[in-house]
């Protein structure tokens, strides 16, 4: 049973790991697009998968939110990657599939998976 | 849509954009009745009676990008398919409230589907927000508030925290199995 007792501890650990956690300066930013067409073409799996594998992987450097219209409806659903240095890689047709292998091939690894980017697919 | 949930999804990106900062997700099913009705309900910057008579036309929208909004209309549309109904009450400053009820036997109901999956991406994506979500089914229901949760939380931690998300999944998930046993024993 989920217990507020549970929550409480993992608020300890939480604040035992705060120095350990980067600054949002150094943060890697993943926002996946969740306008009308984004949900409507898939999106909303392809954050849970986003959201899940970081946790699991325990990615602190990551932040995974969602934004709005991305103005790119037929590429839908898409995500886009923001590393510290300002560089931005947009995902498109995504799935919860080719997520995992952003997950593991960009944001732990640091290579961009060149064939999921929109350049690949125009 | 496939789901309402995600119809959910979208229509609560409204009311962040309206800079609600609290948001409330009521889901209602009454089994005997045949009857789902959900509640989408947030204290933004709310509508003009215009504004709401406007956008639920589909030719209506505030943002410059797109002339075309899209999320109203398609919700609204998938609750009067199946003979339900669908309204939107708001106050400028104040908030507004989206309501629409669905007949669930009807050929053309779409399935409520994962909307657990919908409130814990919400709660982690909108951490400085609060949610309240109430799920009931017949006459038990489930609660979840993320205000009572940051409670336990303090300041320090956000509801953002991994560890934090993947608890409120599972709270969640062994809530709703209470709930479905509750329920399923009382018809
Ligand atoms: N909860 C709300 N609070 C304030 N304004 C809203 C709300 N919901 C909808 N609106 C207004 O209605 C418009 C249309 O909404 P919608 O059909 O979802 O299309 P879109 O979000 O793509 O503009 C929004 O752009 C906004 O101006
Ligand atoms: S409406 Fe499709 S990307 Fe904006
Ligand atoms: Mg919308």
């Amino acid at each position: 049973m989920k217990s507020l007792a549970e929550l409480q501890a993992i608020r300890d650990r939480a604040r035992a790991q705060v120095s350990l956690r980067e600054n949002s300066d150094n943060s890697i930013r993943v926002l996946v697009g969740m306008a009308t067409c984004g949900i409507a073409a898939g999106a909303r799996p392809v954050l849970t998968t986003m959201v899940d594998e970081v946790a699991k992987r325990q990615l602190n450097n990551v932040v995974v939110t969602q934004t709005g219209c991305i103005g790119i409806c037929q590429f839908e659903p898409v995500v886009e990657v923001v590393t510290p240095d300002g560089e931005k890689t947009t995902y498109v047709k995504m799935t919860p599939e080719k997520a995992l292998r952003v997950v593991n091939d960009h944001l732990v690894n640091g290579n961009v998976v060149t064939e999921y980017t929109i350049g690949a697919n125009t | 849509m496939r789901e309402l949930s995600l119809n959910v999804m979208d229509v609560a990106q409204n009311s962040i954009t309206a800079g609600a900062s609290l948001i409330e997700i009521r889901v209602e099913e009454d089994r005997k009745k045949g009857e789902l009705v959900i509640y989408i309900i947030d204290n933004g910057k709310g509508m003009s009676e215009e504004q709401v008579q406007r956008v639920i036309d589909p030719f209506y929208t505030t943002r410059t990008t797109r002339k075309v909004g899209l999320g109203v209309p398609l919700f609204k549309m998938e609750a009067e398919m199946t003979g339900g109904d669908f309204s939107i009450q708001s106050k400028l400053g104040e908030g507004t409230q989206v309501r629409a009820r669905f007949l669930t036997s009807h050929v053309d109901m779409i399935p409520l589907g994962n909307i657990d999956d919908t409130i814990v991406l919400l709660i982690s994506c909108n951490p400085d927000r609060d949610f309240r979500f109430v799920h009931q089914v017949d006459g038990a229901k489930l609660e979840l508030d993320t205000r009572q949760l940051r409670e336990i939380l303090g300041e320090d931690v956000p509801l953002n925290t991994p560890d934090v998300v993947q608890w409120i999944k599972g709270y969640l998930q062994e809530q709703m199995e209470e709930l479905l046993q509750q329920g399923g024993a009382s018809t």
